[in-house]
């Protein structure tokens, strides 16, 4: 019977630092603690006492891939506190700014992160150039990556802490030469990304578990900004509402909150998204998708890599329509005097539902702010996935294989440390799990 | 053949990685490059199997929090020729020091948090620690002048003029 105790200081290929400790005693699986190691930077102590415009900015160091997600929840909360309503190109650009940020940070954790675990490599730059496959696919993920950073760049000024997208609208606008440049590389990444979309569909990892579904999802087209908080229940939560909702899970090994939604834990992300809103997705990309969306609605949490291998298509295919047939226009930056209120902005990242609140006074201060991200809202559903997955490896498995489909798995939710790590409880409750 | 190549570690401390994601963007142009002449032999972001013995170039990014990561970045900077700090966080301490500028109040309300998870009880920058060869500022990095960085570093380690653009 095995007994050991597994403990894994600094996992790789995911953003951030995080570790892991488990405990097997005599073939039984005792506790698992995925623990963010990140050291808190107390963002959410700092924004207080900042004007509120300035928040975007701050904020956006929270982490640096998701960083323009981040910029885009806190220009909405602000936006909200101040009565702003953006105009419809400032939409339209913010869309873009996701698509372009989707499309590099979903091809960063497929090709770097998760395709080395396919094809048998420690390092996606290990993938040999003499072999055709393994050939193609370095070039493609460095092409679609590039693509989504060009997009990124176009749109927002940056693909890591964008300067162009500010409260009230744009700094700048997209001109026509480069609008011409993003068509000509989209169009050309595309067939990359059905190759991609293949090699994930193809892919047989596998962990299926029942879980609860969580996304924001529009009414009309798929999209990561507007619409209201769908669960599993078919509840369609108002974004305002949001905390009546979420309930805070404290873990006190670990630097990050966790969540639940009634009393349940539950998953936020591309799999949640897919699940809950495939039919929202680009005619064209359900056109070249075929059969390959009956495998959603799915309960694999491996199936996250496919799903974001269908948005990084769909975020290529809805960019493209727009390029095409929108003509941008400069605009002024809308601005409105500070007002008492509270602003609360949420937004899909790219790993998931991203809540922005801020509590600001009438003189244009922030008193005090909230942040939920991604990771702290999957992190109940990490442990007992890993918990379930080593009992069941136990039999059959040596320790050191046990580690590598770990890691796999935790791979597979793909989550952000970074971000997990940033936020303050300032009174200690809850008794430790 | 591996001997023949710049051994390359990057390390990330506390910080938002911003410098990593704009290093992966960087290598959409330049991996054909790099895989000739680095060999990354440290970087957790882009492999499992990681070792730390002599390394050419060390990059550090982010601020130090907490001793653990003090005794880390020596062990880096022993085993490393050149040490290169990167970003913000890593060149000033900002922002992931922002806890240093905090009122007696905020610092109080947090405190409970640095003892719990034995963090130092002002965070630091980089040459705080150890020397530093070269830095590269900016929040993120600029990949020019990181490039212009790199080139330089390798020149010098191969006693060639720069190779890359």
């Amino acid at each position: 019977m095995h007994t050991f105790d597994l403990t894994l200081d600094r996992m790789t290929k995911v953003e951030g630092s995080a570790g892991l400790d488990i405990r097997v005693k005599d073939g039984r699986v005792e506790h698992v603690r995925f623990k963010i190691t990140e050291y808190k930077r107390f963002f959410t102590k700092a924004l207080e006492g900042k004007p509120l415009i300035t928040l975007p900015q701050l904020l956006s160091r929270i982490c640096g891939t998701c960083s323009n997600a981040h910029i885009l929840a806190s220009i909405e909360a602000c936006e909200h506190a101040l009565e702003i309503e953006p105009s419809a190109q400032t939409k339209i650009l913010r869309d873009l700014t996701m698509d372009g940020l989707n499309i590099r940070d979903h091809a960063l954790h497929l090709y770097l992160f998760s395709m080395p675990d396919i094809v048998g490599k420690d390092a996606f730059l290990d993938f040999d150039e003499n072999d055709p496959w393994q050939h193609q696919m370095l070039h493609d993920g460095f092409e679609i990556k590039a693509v989504g950073n060009f997009l990124a760049t176009l749109v927002a000024g940056r693909s890591v802490h964008a300067v162009y997208p500010v409260v009230g609208g744009f700094t700048h606008f997209p001109d026509e030469k480069g609008v011409g440049e993003a068509i000509a590389k989209l169009e050309a990444a595309r067939p990359a990304v059905l190759r991609l979309i293949q090699v994930f569909k193809d892919c047989t990892f596998s962990f299926d578990r029942k879980t609860n579904f969580m996304a924001l999802v529009p009414k009309d087209a798929y999209g990561f900004i507007e619409g209201c908080i769908i669960t599993g229940n078919g509840e369609c939560i108002e974004e305002r509402d949001y905390r009546d909702h979420l309930e805070r899970v404290v873990l006190p090994y670990s630097q990050a909150s966790a969540y639940k939604h009634e009393r349940e834990s539950y998953m936020v992300g591309a799999l949640a998204r897919v699940n809950l809103a495939k039919h929202l997705l680009h005619p064209a990309t359900v056109a070249s998708l075929g059969a390959t969306l009956d495998l959603f609605p799915s309960s694999d949490i491996f199936r996250t890599n496919l799903a974001q291998a269908i948005e990084i298509l769909h975020c290529l295919d809805h960019a493209l329509e727009i390029l095409k047939t929108y003509a941008f226009k400069p605009e002024e930056v809308i601005k409105k005097p500070a007002r008492e209120a509270i602003g609360i902005g949420v937004v899909e990242a790219p790993r998931g539902t991203l809540y922005h609140m801020y509590r600001v006074g009438s003189d244009g201060v922030v008193r005090q702010g909230e942040v939920i991200v991604p990771t702290g809202q999957n992190q109940i559903n990490i442990e007992e996935d890993i918990f379930t997955l080593v009992q069941n490896l136990l039999p059959s498995m040596e320790k050191d294989q046990i580690q590598f489909e770990i890691e796999k798995l935790i791979r597979a939710y793909d989550p952000c440390m970074s971000c997990a790590a940033h936020f303050l409880k300032v009174k200690w409750q809850g008794v430790p799990r | 053949m591996d001997n023949e190549k710049i051994k390359i570690g990057w390390f990330s401390f506390s910080c938002c990685e911003d410098n990593t994601i704009v290093l992966t963007e960087i290598m959409n142009d330049h991996w054909q490059d790099w895989k000739k002449i680095f060999d990354f032999r440290h970087a957790r972001v882009l492999k499992s199997k990681n070792i730390l013995d002599e390394l050419d170039v060390a990059f550090i990014e982010g601020a130090i929090a907490s001793d653990e990561h003090a005794q880390k970045l020596r062990d880096i900077r022993e085993k490393s020729k050149k040490l290169v700090a990167v970003g913000a966080c890593a060149v000033i301490g900002m922002p992931a020091g922002q806890r240093n500028y905090f009122s007696e109040e905020q610092k109080q309300e947090i405190e409970f948090l640095i003892a719990r998870f034995s963090a130092l009880s002002k965070v630091l920058k980089v040459s705080d620690v150890v020397k530093v060869d070269a830095e590269i500022p900016g929040c993120p990095m600029e990949p020019k002048i990181f490039l212009e960085v790199v080139n330089k570093l390798v020149a010098e380690l191969t006693n060639k003029a720069p190779a890359l653009t």
